[in-house]
């Protein structure tokens, strides 16, 4: 009996495991923040539109918001820039666009004509405040509660979509103290 | 003879100290190394145990990408301020998960992978063990 069970059973268990790893909708490269459920890092840099406003998320505490890893050379951010307008004109939190890497004057004549959907946007020049928060590629955003810690990382181009389905249940969530 | 060894031996370091001559920054001499052999040693170690996350095959020593520079800046500046190994993958960790490191710690989440080879071969030396008997009972015949 089990001459023939336990390798049929192994046979089971190995399709099940080929099955998992063949399923489309599961990304390999996805990596799951480490940073989820805790702190938020702090930063203090100066807004890319005004060298002398010095922008930090330490006076946000208290409050939800997202950060928006982006760049004026990242093409996927150019993507992601008209669902961020149109999710900014919803006013539901203020979205913080951490500028990585980039070149001051770029980064201010995109925003100047494309539009502007943060409230904020520190200029994170040598990424070392992305590198604080994980940050491997832009685009990505992330969901700060109102104690300061990360609830929700989304790595890729943002849609009105993605807004609705990952983050509107999560800031109401946030917002009800859960 | 020896001396004609010592010649191209010379050479040879030089072209290989040349290939990493990219790097600039305080601390650094004029082919992109620490200052202090010590550090760089440790340096090329550490940044070939992590894991680039951009393309994740590669080590940060051995990527060109610019988060990987970033974070080869980041271990150097670590080094130069004195910490210890382990609080520099501890800062990597810390941001980038447990995946940062080509070789993961020994910790009770990561026991399977270190423990399955050892299983495996344990099992197998078990089948063989039993086949092996079972046949030498087998009567010998044509």
């Amino acid at each position: 009996m089990w001459k023939f069970l336990l390798p049929f059973a192994a046979f089971v268990a190995l399709v099940v495991l080929f099955a998992m790893g063949l399923n489309p909708n599961r990304d390999i490269h996805a990596l799951p923040s480490p940073l989820i459920g805790k702190p938020a890092p702090e930063f203090t840099l100066t807004d890319v539109l005004d060298e002398t406003r010095v922008v930090t998320n330490s006076t946000l505490k208290g409050q939800v918001y997202v950060l928006n890893v982006w760049a004026s050379w990242c093409l996927p951010c150019r993507q992601e820039h008209e669902a961020l307008l149109a999710i900014s004109r919803e006013k539901a939190v203020p979205i913080i666009g951490l500028d990585y890497m980039d070149d001051r004057n770029k980064a201010k004549m995109l925003l100047e004509q494309l539009g502007n959907p943060y409230t904020a946007v520190p200029f994170d020049k040598d990424g070392r405040t992305a590198i604080d928060w994980g940050v491997y590629g832009a685009p990505e955003t992330y969901l700060v509660n109102a104690k300061g810690q990360i609830v929700f990382k989304f790595i890729s181009p943002m849609t009105q979509e993605i807004w609705e389905k990952e983050f509107l249940p999560r800031i109401a969530a946030a917002r009800s103290g859960a | 003879m020896i001396r004609a060894q010592a010649v191209l031996w010379t050479l040879a370091l030089a072209f290989w100290t040349g290939a990493f001559a990219q790097e600039q920054g305080p601390g650094l001499d004029p082919h992109g190394q620490l200052q202090n052999p010590v550090l760089q040693h440790r340096f090329e170690r550490i940044t070939k145990e992590l894991r680039c996350l951009v393309c994740q095959n590669e080590s940060i020593a051995d990527s060109n990408v610019e988060l990987a520079s970033d974070l080869r800046r980041q271990v150097r500046e670590m080094l130069v301020a004195g910490k210890s190994d382990d609080t520099i993958f501890k800062f990597m960790t810390d941001r980038y998960g447990e995946f940062v490191r080509f070789a993961p710690p020994l910790t009770a989440k990561t026991a399977l992978i270190w423990g399955a080879p050892f299983f495996m071969m344990l099992l197998g030396g078990f089948i063989i063990f039993r086949v092996v008997r079972q046949r030498s009972r087998m009567p010998l015949d044509e």
